[in-house]
């Protein structure tokens, strides 16, 4: 099976929960098995993609860093 | 000529900056207000009325008692701005050039973006104020949910420090034993700054406070008393309390002059509309992710002031707003914290005590004859 980015959601400069917010939006447009990159600047957002992702189901593929954007790669759950 | 200086909103943050400029220059330039109402509201009260622990009287007075004499008061709802033509109409037809404007609309509440919302209870209008205190007075018991509707919205920790407040007041009801208390919160926690999420998460366990996290509220259904998350779950219960969505100012959308939330493009230290140099925003009204506030406003409107003053007389700008807010945070028995921080130091809240109770209660009561008129900064 191949995965495919389904969407790429911007939340850089939204301080939390902004981005934890607009994800649970995002996620709810997606069929599941999508995946969906999320880009934040609020360093509270790693902690809270891991909790937030355990706590929903919807897998945490990915948690990466790039100088002073973080990214984070959320698999929808099915 | 005069600089013809227009400040829309006669809130904390409008009433402020227009008193400053009229103060600061004089003759050298004309400030109107203008207003919806012409009633000035101190909505922290809002939550001591909801408890029945304060008369809704003291929460609104006339704006022009609070305007300096020089500042002009127009009574009316500004209607469209024209950034390119440097007006602003006004609902019955008249039109204000401006020089510099300011924006300092606020936010308003929109119930309608969250299906089924209906006649849910809030604690975040004059009206909803009034009708949840004859709802809790009526009250006998039951599940209680207290949750957020839509971010961002005023007074980021008003959410808990109404729990707080309610458990108490329940218990002086006599009635906390038959009820239960909940707060829905948007995180995995009780409130966003981390900080002060420690310090109100014992009181939550000992008062025996619920807390359901990752509950971003998505519908209601007021006749099946359910209301739903983003995140797919569903609780019921007999009193629903929620923070209404908020957008930016009607005004401020029609003109194109927002973003899709209707918020102020501003920059963050300069607080100028990002497309429009003329124009400054304030408070409630900009885009900036900082809790929206009167404490903010309260604090930026010295630097619009200023910086408006800058521009008239072609100095060199002297300030500019480094992204201070400061609130109290009640937590129940009497006892208070206070959260203070900037764009980039994080509050250190001190443990709760009567002090800051006092504090702001003090605060409240002193509001009207300090800050519109710029008495403590």
């Amino acid at each position: 099976m191949t995965l495919t980015l389904a969407r790429t959601l911007d939340c850089k400069g939204l301080s939390c929960p902004m981005p934890i917010v607009k994800t649970a939006q995002a996620l709810r447009q997606l069929a599941p098995g999508d995946l969906i990159e999320v880009l934040a600047t609020d360093p509270g957002s790693i902690k809270d993609f891991a909790a937030w992702s355990k706590m929903t189901g919807n897998e945490l593929v990915e948690a990466g860093q790039d100088g002073v954007v973080f990214r984070f790669l959320l698999k929808k759950k099915g | 000529m005069p600089a013809r200086i227009v400040v829309l909103g006669g809130g904390v943050g409008g009433t402020l900056a227009a008193n400053l400029l009229q103060k600061e220059l004089g003759r050298e330039a004309t400030v109107t207000v203008v207003d919806g109402t012409g009633m000035h509201i101190y909505q922290p009260g809002f939550l001591y009325v909801a408890l029945d622990q304060a008369n809704a009287l003291w929460l609104a007075r006339d704006e022009r008692t609070l305007l300096r004499k020089g500042v002009e008061l127009v009574i009316e709802h500004a209607t469209k701005i024209d950034p390119t033509r440097q007006t602003v109409e006004l609902a019955r037809g008249g039109t204000l050039p401006y020089d510099y404007l300011v924006l300092a609309t606020g936010s308003r509440l929109d119930r309608d973006a969250i299906p089924g919302y209906g006649d849910t209870h809030d604690f975040y209008s004059f009206e909803g104020a009034l009708r949840l205190r004859e709802e809790l007075r009526r009250f006998k018991g039951g599940r209680i949910l207290v949750g957020v509707a839509g971010i961002p919205y005023k007074c980021p920790p008003a959410p808990v420090e109404f729990v707080l407040m309610l458990e108490e007041y329940l218990r002086r009801r006599g009635i906390r034993e038959n009820s239960s208390v909940t707060l829905l919160s948007p995180l995995n926690r009780a409130f966003t700054i981390e900080s002060a999420s420690k310090l109100v998460q014992p009181i939550f366990d000992k008062q025996r406070i619920g807390l359901s996290t990752f509950f971003n509220v998505e519908s209601v259904n007021t006749a099946k008393h359910t209301v739903s998350s983003l995140e797919g779950e569903t609780a019921e219960y007999d009193l629903l309390v929620l923070v209404p969505p908020h957008r930016g100012a009607a005004v401020i959308e029609t003109s194109g002059l927002g973003d899709e939330g209707g918020w102020v493009p501003a920059d963050r230290n300069t607080l100028q509309h990002k497309s429009f140099e003329r124009i400054l925003a304030l408070g409630d009204a900009t885009d900036l992710p900082i809790s929206k506030s009167g404490s903010t406003a309260h604090f930026e409107a010295p630097v619009v002031a200023s910086r408006i003053a800058s521009f008239v007389r072609g100095t060199a700008p002297k300030t500019a707003y480094g992204g201070r807010v400061m609130c109290f945070l009640e937590t129940g028995g009497g006892r208070a914290t206070s959260l203070r921080f900037d764009y980039t130091h994080p509050p250190i809240p001190p443990k709760p005590s009567r002090l800051w109770h006092w504090a702001k209660w003090a605060f409240n009561r002193a509001y009207w004859v300090t800050v519109p008129q710029g008495r403590i900064g």
